[in-house]
Formats: C-alpha cells, sequence, structure tokens
C-alpha cells in the first residue's frame, strides 16, 4: 500500500466549498467504459455544454437535512390526514360538487406526479454533471412523494364519493385523461434537456402557479383540510423545484449560444402544451367550486401575464423571447373556461365526474368577470341547456368529438379573433389528414410529425374497437366508470343524494 | 344502500381504492404501503416511444430478461412509502449526528494511530465514490426498471447511497480538519490506486450493463454483499487495536442501513427467483458471475489492510454471500 | 424594474421570518392571505440569519426555510447568512 502523503496544513472549507465536496466531487471521468458510453443521451438534442462544473446548485441540501426536513412534513401532513379521516372530514366542504374538481385531480393530475417522478430519475442518472443529477434526484423523489401523499390524501374521499376508485385504470384509458396523460409522456419521451425544460421550466416555473393555486386555493375557500394541508406541505418543495427549472435554462443559454434556438423552440412547444392542458383548470376554476377563488382569467393575467413579464424581461438578455402563441392565450381568457365547460357537459354520460348548469346566482359572477363575452357567447347556450333539463331532456351528445392530435382535447376551441366560429386547422403527413384545435397545437405536430403520428388517441381507439366494444356503455366498462354513479349530471347522482343526507342528518335528532 | 349516521358515524361505501381491492383480493381496508404502492406504473396506452430508446416503450417489461407475471410481487418487506422512508432515515441520522458531534466537538478523531489514520483513508474515503457509482446505478434501475414496487424502492436506495457517500465524505473531513484534501486525496486514489481499479472496472462496467435486473443483482447483491461485511465489519475490527473504534460509531449508519437493506434485495430476488426456474437461471449466473470478479477485486485492498488474512477473510465473505443467495432460491 | 417574491405560510416559526424580512428590506411590500403571507419587492430581496435569529429567539439555520416557504420569484442566491432573491443580471451571456 502508498504511504498517503502527510495533510497539508489549509484553511477550513466555506459551506460552498464544503458542499461542493459532499455532492460534485462524488462523480468521476470513467475510463474503463467511455464517457459517451455511461451517459449515451446527452449530445443528440443539439445541445452543447462544455463546462458542467458551472451549473451552480442554489439549495445545497445534503441528505441528511432532506430527510431532517421532509421527515418532519411527513409527520404534521400524516397527523392532518389521520384527523381529517377520523373526524369525517369530508362532511365539512362546501357543496358535494365540489368534490369532482377533485375526481379530476386524482385521476388527471395525481398520475403526472408519477410520471414526473420516473422522468426526474432518468434525468438523474442521465445528466453528466454530478450536481444538476443530484437536483433531479431529489426533485425524483419529491415527486415520489407528491403521488403517494395524493393517494393517501384522497384515500379518505374515495371511501365516500364516486369517480374515485380506479385513477391509473382511468388515466390510462378514459378519453379526456389522454390530455394529461399524453403531455407528460411527451415530456418523458423526450430528449434530457427538453425534459427539464418542458418540466422543469415551463411547467414547474412558468406555469405552476396557474395549477398549484387554483387547486390549493380552491381547496382552502371549499372547506378541503386535507387538501390544503397535503398542498402546503407540496409547496415548499415546489419552490425546490421552480429553482432547479430557472437554473437549468440559465445553464443551458449561459453554456453556448447555439443552444438559444433550440430552448427557444422548446419554450414555445410546451408554454402551447402547458396552457391548452391547464384548460381543465379553467373550467374547474369558473365553473367547479362552489366557492370561487377568483376567475380564470385574473388567474392568467395575474400568473402569466404579469409574472411572465418579470421572467421574459430577465431572460432576454439571452436573446429568449416571451413564447409563440402567448398573445392567443391572451385573447382566449375571456372564453377558455366557458368552452372547455361546455365540451364536459357535452359528455357528461362517458365522464367519472358530473357536470352542471351553473345556477343563476353563478351565471351573475361569471357575467361580472366576462363582461365582454359570457352573456353574449354563453349565458344563451347554458338557458337552453337549461330549458332542455326542464322538460326532462338533459343534453348528451350522441356523437363522439373529434380529437386534435397533439393536445388531444376535442376540437371546441374557436378562433383567436372570432368566438363564433370553431377553431380548426390541419396537415397532410405521408398520405393522412391530421387535424388540430390551434395554430400551437399544429405547429408542434409539423416541427416532429413522427413522434404524434404515434398518438393513442382515445376516440380513434373506440372507433378501431379496441375499447372494450361498439356501444359506450360497453367503453365505459372497459374504462372501469361506475355506469350511473360516476357520470351523467350532478342533479340526481348517488354524491348528490348522499350529500343531501348527509347535511340534513348532521343536527337532526331522530324521534 | 342506507347511510345511518349514529353518533356521527357514517358508513364508508367503500373500503379502498379498486385496484388495490382487486390486488388483495377483497374491498377492505388497506394499508398505506398497498394503496401508494399498487397500480402507480402504466403498463400501456403510451403515446410515443422514447426519443432515447425507441425499440422500447416507455416503460418496457422487456428490458430485462427476467420474466414475471405480475411485477407486484416485488413487494418490499420493509414496505417503505415515502413518510415511513424519509422518518426512519431522519432517525438513522439522529443517531449518526450524535456520534459526528462528539468527534467534530473535539476537532479530531480521539485514539486513532496516526499510521491507522491513513489506512483508513486508503480503505474508506474512496468509497464515497463506490456509493456514488451505487446512486448512479440504483438511480437506473428507477429510470428503466418495470413496475412501481421495485422501482419506489429503488428510488429510496437511491438517495440512500448519496446519504452514504455524504457521512464517508464527513468522516474525511473529520480526518483533515475540515481542509477537504482528503478527499482530494481519495479521488486520485480511487482513479489511480492499483488496489483499487478493479472494483472501479467492474463499477463503469455495470454502469453500461443493458439489463436493469442484473444491475441489481450485481450492485445491491453481490457487491454490497461483500464491501459491506468486508469493510464495515472485517476492516473495522482489525483497527480495533489501533484506536479505529475512534471511526466505529461515524459508520453505524451503514452497517444498520445494510442490515434493513438487505431484506429488501432478498425479498425481491427471492420473489423473482421463485417465479420461474428460467428467471432463477439468469439470476443465479449473475450472482456468481460477478462474485467471482468482485472477489477479485477486492483481494489487493483486503490484502492491504488485513495483510495475510486477506484471503482467508474474503473466501468466507464469498462464503457467507453463496449461503444467502442459495437461501433466496439461487443456485452456486 | 421587476418585483421579486417570497410566500410563506402563517406559522409560528414563519412569522419572525416575515417579520425579519421586512425589517431588514424597507421596499417589501406584504399581503397576508388566508394561510399563506406574500412578500414582493423591487429587485432584491434578503432573508438574513441574524435577523431571523433575533425574532425567533433561537439559533438558525436558513436550510430551515423548507418547512416554511410557499413560493418564490427571483433568481436565488445563498450562503451561510444569507438567503436572496434577484432578478439582477448576474451571469456572462453565452459564448460562441
Amino acid at each position: 500500500m502508498n504511504a498517503m502523503p502527510p495533510l497539508q496544513k489549509q484553511r477550513k472549507l466555506s459551506l460552498k466549498e464544503r458542499y461542493a465536496h459532499l455532492t460534485r466531487g462524488l462523480g468521476w471521468e470513467t475510463t474503463y467504459q467511455p464517457m459517451d458510453k455511461v451517459f449515451p443521451y446527452i449530445s443528440y438534442e443539439g445541445i452543447k455544454i462544455h463546462d458542467w462544473e458551472a451549473w451552480e446548485d442554489p439549495f445545497r441540501l445534503t441528505m441528511d437535512a432532506y430527510w431532517k426536513y421532509q421527515a418532519e412534513k411527513e409527520r404534521k401532513l400524516y397527523a392532518v390526514i389521520e384527523s381529517f379521516a377520523q373526524n369525517n372530514g369530508h362532511l365539512n366542504v362546501t357543496d358535494a360538487r365540489y368534490i369532482n374538481a377533485l375526481k379530476l385531480f386524482l385521476t388527471g393530475v395525481s398520475p403526472l406526479e408519477y410520471s414526473a417522478h420516473r422522468g426526474y430519475a432518468h434525468v438523474g442518472r442521465h445528466f453528466v454533471g454530478a450536481g444538476p443529477r443530484i437536483a433531479c434526484q431529489m426533485q425524483a423523489i419529491d415527486e415520489l412523494r407528491h403521488a403517494q401523499t395524493q393517494i393517501h390524501t384522497m384515500s379518505h374521499y374515495n371511501k365516500f364519493f364516486d369517480g374515485l376508485h380506479d385513477p391509473r385504470h382511468m388515466h390510462d384509458r378514459v378519453w379526456y385523461l389522454s390530455v394529461p396523460k399524453s403531455f407528460f409522456e411527451d415530456a418523458c419521451s423526450a430528449g434530457p434537456f427538453e425534459f427539464l425544460t418542458a418540466i422543469s421550466f415551463s411547467f414547474e416555473y412558468v406555469l405552476t402557479n396557474l395549477l398549484f393555486v387554483p387547486f390549493m386555493s380552491g381547496a382552502a375557500y371549499n372547506g378541503d383540510m386535507a387538501t390544503v394541508t397535503f398542498g402546503f406541505s407540496a409547496q415548499s418543495d415546489e419552490a425546490r423545484h421552480m429553482t432547479l427549472g430557472l437554473e437549468i435554462i440559465k445553464f443551458l443559454l449561459e453554456q453556448d449560444e447555439a443552444n438559444v434556438p433550440i430552448v427557444q423552440k422548446w419554450i414555445d412547444k410546451w408554454f402551447w402544451r402547458g396552457y391548452r392542458l391547464l384548460g381543465l383548470v379553467s373550467m374547474m376554476m369558473d365553473y367547479m367550486l362552489p366557492k370561487r377563488i377568483m376567475s380564470w382569467a385574473e388567474a392568467w393575467e395575474m400568473y402569466f401575464e404579469q409574472a411572465g413579464d418579470a421572467l421574459f424581461e430577465d431572460l432576454s438578455r439571452y436573446g429568449i423571447r416571451k413564447p409563440k402563441y402567448h398573445e392567443v392565450a391572451s385573447k382566449e381568457k375571456h372564453r377558455l373556461s366557458h368552452e372547455v365547460w361546455s365540451i364536459f357537459y357535452n359528455y357528461t354520460h362517458a365522464a367519472a365526474f358530473h357536470t352542471w348548469l351553473p345556477s343563476e346566482e353563478e351565471m351573475k359572477w361569471l357575467s361580472a368577470k366576462y363582461p365582454d363575452t359570457f352573456d353574449k357567447h354563453y349565458r344563451p347556450r347554458f338557458k337552453c341547456w337549461s330549458e332542455m333539463q326542464a322538460e326532462g331532456k338533459r343534453f348528451y351528445n350522441g356523437t363522439l368529438p373529434q380529437l386534435c392530435v397533439t393536445c388531444q382535447i376535442p376540437m371546441g376551441f374557436t378562433e383567436p379573433d372570432d368566438p363564433t366560429t370553431i377553431c380548426f386547422r390541419s396537415t397532410e403527413y405521408k398520405g393522412e389528414r391530421y387535424h388540430f384545435c390551434s395554430d400551437g397545437c399544429k405547429d408542434i405536430f409539423c416541427d416532429e410529425p413522427e413522434k404524434y403520428v404515434q398518438s393513442w388517441l382515445p376516440v380513434h381507439q373506440i372507433y378501431q374497437g379496441n375499447c372494450g366494444g361498439a356501444e359506450v356503455k360497453d367503453v365505459l366498462a372497459w374504462y372501469h366508470l361506475n355506469f350511473g354513479a360516476d357520470n351523467f349530471d350532478y342533479e340526481g347522482s348517488p354524491d348528490q343524494k348522499l350529500w343531501d343526507e348527509w347535511q340534513s342528518q348532521k343536527s337532526a335528532n331522530p324521534v | 344502500m342506507t347511510i345511518e349516521i349514529k353518533t356521527a358515524s357514517i358508513q364508508p361505501r367503500r373500503h379502498t381504492y379498486a385496484n388495490v381491492a382487486r390486488r388483495i383480493g377483497a374491498d377492505k381496508p388497506a394499508s398505506r404501503y398497498d394503496e401508494s404502492m399498487f397500480d402507480l406504473q402504466a403498463t400501456g396506452a403510451f403515446h410515443y416511444r422514447p426519443t432515447w430508446a425507441p425499440e422500447y416503450d416507455l416503460f418496457d417489461a422487456k428490458r430485462t430478461a427476467i420474466v414475471l407475471e405480475d411485477w407486484h410481487v416485488l413487494r418490499d418487506p420493509r414496505q417503505f412509502y415515502y413518510g415511513t422512508y424519509t422518518i426512519a432515515r431522519s432517525r438513522m441520522m439522529e443517531a449518526a449526528e450524535k456520534a459526528f458531534a462528539y468527534a467534530e466537538r473535539r476537532g479530531h478523531l480521539s485514539g486513532l494511530a496516526e499510521g491507522w489514520a491513513g489506512v483508513v483513508q486508503h480503505y474508506l474515503l474512496p468509497l464515497r465514490h463506490y456509493e456514488w457509482g451505487a446512486n448512479m446505478n440504483n438511480c437506473s434501475i428507477t429510470d428503466i426498471g418495470f413496475g412501481s414496487a421495485i422501482t419506489e424502492a429503488a428510488m429510496f436506495a437511491t438517495m440512500d447511497r448519496l446519504g452514504i457517500a455524504q457521512v464517508i465524505s464527513r468522516i474525511g473531513l473529520l480526518l483533515d480538519g475540515g481542509t477537504g484534501s482528503s478527499l482530494t486525496a481519495a479521488k486520485t486514489t480511487w482513479m489511480t490506486n492499483p488496489s483499487w481499479q478493479g472494483l472501479r472496472h467492474a463499477m463503469e462496467d455495470l454502469f453500461v450493463a443493458p439489463d436493469w435486473f442484473e444491475v441489481f443483482v450485481a450492485q445491491n447483491l453481490v457487491m454490497d454483499g461483500l464491501i459491506y461485511p468486508l469493510v464495515y465489519r472485517a476492516f473495522d475490527d482489525a483497527g480495533q487495536s489501533q484506536g479505529g473504534g475512534a471511526i466505529s460509531p461515524l459508520t453505524e449508519f451503514m452497517l444498520d442501513w445494510y442490515d434493513e437493506t438487505s431484506r429488501w434485495v432478498d425479498a425481491v430476488i427471492a420473489a423473482a427467483a421463485k417465479e420461474s426456474p428460467a428467471n432463477a437461471i439468469h439470476l443465479s449466473r449473475w450472482a456468481s458471475t460477478w462474485a467471482t470478479r468482485v472477489r477479485d477485486a477486492l483481494q489487493p485492498l483486503a490484502q492491504d489492510v488485513l495483510g495475510d488474512a486477506a484471503g482467508g477473510v474474503l473466501d468466507a465473505l464469498v462464503a457467507d454471500l453463496a449461503t444467502r443467495s442459495r437461501k433466496i432460491g439461487l443456485e452456486a | 424594474m421587476a418585483k421579486v417574491s417570497i410566500t410563506l405560510q402563517n406559522t409560528d416559526e414563519a412569522r419572525s421570518i416575515v417579520d425579519a424580512i421586512l425589517a431588514d428590506n424597507p421596499a417589501a411590500e406584504v399581503s397576508r392571505m388566508p394561510a399563506l403571507t406574500k412578500i414582493d419587492c423591487e429587485g432584491r430581496l434578503s432573508v438574513r440569519r441574524e435577523s431571523v435569529e433575533a425574532q425567533l429567539g433561537r439559533r438558525y439555520d436558513l436550510q430551515e426555510l423548507q418547512l416554511s416557504l410557499i413560493s418564490l420569484a427571483g433568481n436565488v442566491e445563498e450562503d451561510d447568512d444569507s438567503f436572496t432573491l434577484a432578478w439582477a443580471p448576474a451571469a456572462q451571456p453565452a459564448n460562441a
């Protein structure tokens, strides 16, 4: 054994240097296997990294601190979950209609937390720099935390309400759930740099408040203590995730000028895909919360238009501009929620959550929040549907909708400058015609047609006979949807009947 | 169905999620582990093939030679979900912190003979890179493994290895007065010292091994199965007469971790081996091939620390590993 | 100039952090809402460990912010004594 060289007298390390030894210092340049075999995915996207050491670790979290703080959060969270269950906390929500927001969350969003967990594990293995890899690994385990705590939080609701019983099964099959599923699989099937731009930056930094604030504030406003507690507990993880998002984008842009146009293209793509996904949130905010927090338009103004200004101002020094079609999103903000809710109103017989018509009071709120569009374009249809419902002919659409190939939402959106005309785009590729809801979705397809032609489009799949059979009932059974319980209008649903019974018995004293 | 409210008690309409009820055989109250483990991972209707591996689906059981009817049989006997995992680790760290605080307050490791300090730096500190390699391997399993059962436990193992690498690094900082010089030297040792090259070579070969279950066996059963008892028991024992007892409390964490994690490793391999002779053959072959290679790789290091006793100690460890392997259904 | 912001839970401990921030950052504007407190500030905002310790009456590790943090906006700069958010450009532009 070689004698150890005598240890030189050196100064003590600063905390930053100490942290570097505990993280990036652990990696090494492999010699028995070439580095590009150990890290095979690092150059095929065209991104150039000259110096992985330039990565800055914003939160110097070593594993001892991680375990300590996260354990403390978990103890607090589970104490609340237990207490909620013991005290039948589900009885304290404003109204059982609120639970439908949770159904959408558990089947649509919670599975994305799991996808994120696996996606960050992928990047956590395949990035070359040890520093960013550790940040990604921490996010990977955080996302697993979110997936598991959401399942645990919602478990109590599943015991009492419909539509929550088979989230994974539904996420992988039900028509509207292919919207979030395809969104995240698009990111996970991309290369590591695109994945981080898509999720860490576009989703977790730019758009995150538009997902989290509505759901979590919606929970707070509507008496859902369990979800609020989960939300706050998860948010402190999100602060770390947001920071990773901003760090990664700056790192890519600073490493090489050639990265700028590639990153810009991804920012454009993922802004649009993320925005379309958030259409589900817009309807949740404006139509599904008995006690509303703010309108979708207000949320978009606050969390994208204003917050985005500061962010993109900061990024302009790298040559990055605001995402393409952001002005379309701004034009749509007075229409989006109404159009999306209408789509779901059409197809509630095939959905695992209820819809309903807004009350007079609710329409008054919608009128006030949307003075230029609601009364003109949307109140009339609600009036018409209301009359049909009063006659016992509640409207359900008897044909299947055409889906946009990219975002997979039924094509119910209108032209940016004309709310009376459906927005309809198409292109031909290798002899087939493909249809899109917007220029944004069409551009995404045209840039990577070989990717999007692979889409598992729920309506096409139903027509091809891959979804349980030729009748709606067969398809719903294949979805594991409990017919007559999960679907149809909130009016007359088991959820409503039970809710009314529970509420009336709360302070009743039967003789 | 009737709902009766007596003293504010309301009967639930179902006891657990439908998929959990299918898995556990009935709609009855389920454990938190079960509710947050079953069916977390998608198994079909994928939209796009990964551009980084277009011959596979996003999650693909074909990425390993192991075949299972239901990948959920790879249950974690510890039943860790995120909450119980972090709480367990924070408790383990609390104990370790006390040991570190004691040593750090004094500013040195009292009683450790200067000669043995050098030995410790040679055999222990480079392991922080071994742990980093183990982190990468378990991260790869989390990435391309199949089914939520094994991948979530692999995620926990991934972070554990980083944690252990950091514990080892902190021991180095105690040894070099907080200057970091011992860690810089340890990296040079890992990269260039002949005693370590066999292990580093094996580690780098694992980085590019295509079958993630082979990586699981090689890393978590064989490598750890030989290195942990060698370093944290045999080497530690050898150091006792040289004041090495000063180091022992600082490495308790590793021993506790190894004992606990071995239960998981054994259960996973046993479940896969039990399912079919074909699985058992793959697993056995991987275990025995890697055991031979790792034993040879460890010979020079063991020699450095244990002198002539090295051969006997390694033979005993290999025999223990063989016994352990037989218990979980593998053939020699 | 663009504003940075930090949002904290309304817990006992976080209240001390909020007080420390407001004391150290004269341009800070505070919005108190149910369950959370949002602080906006022109340009930059610093959380100083010493100030938080003075408010809390005990030693404080800035990493404990993890337990109280809900959201933030701005580039993060962190050392042993302070946690700073800023939009001011700090980096070099990309090299060819």
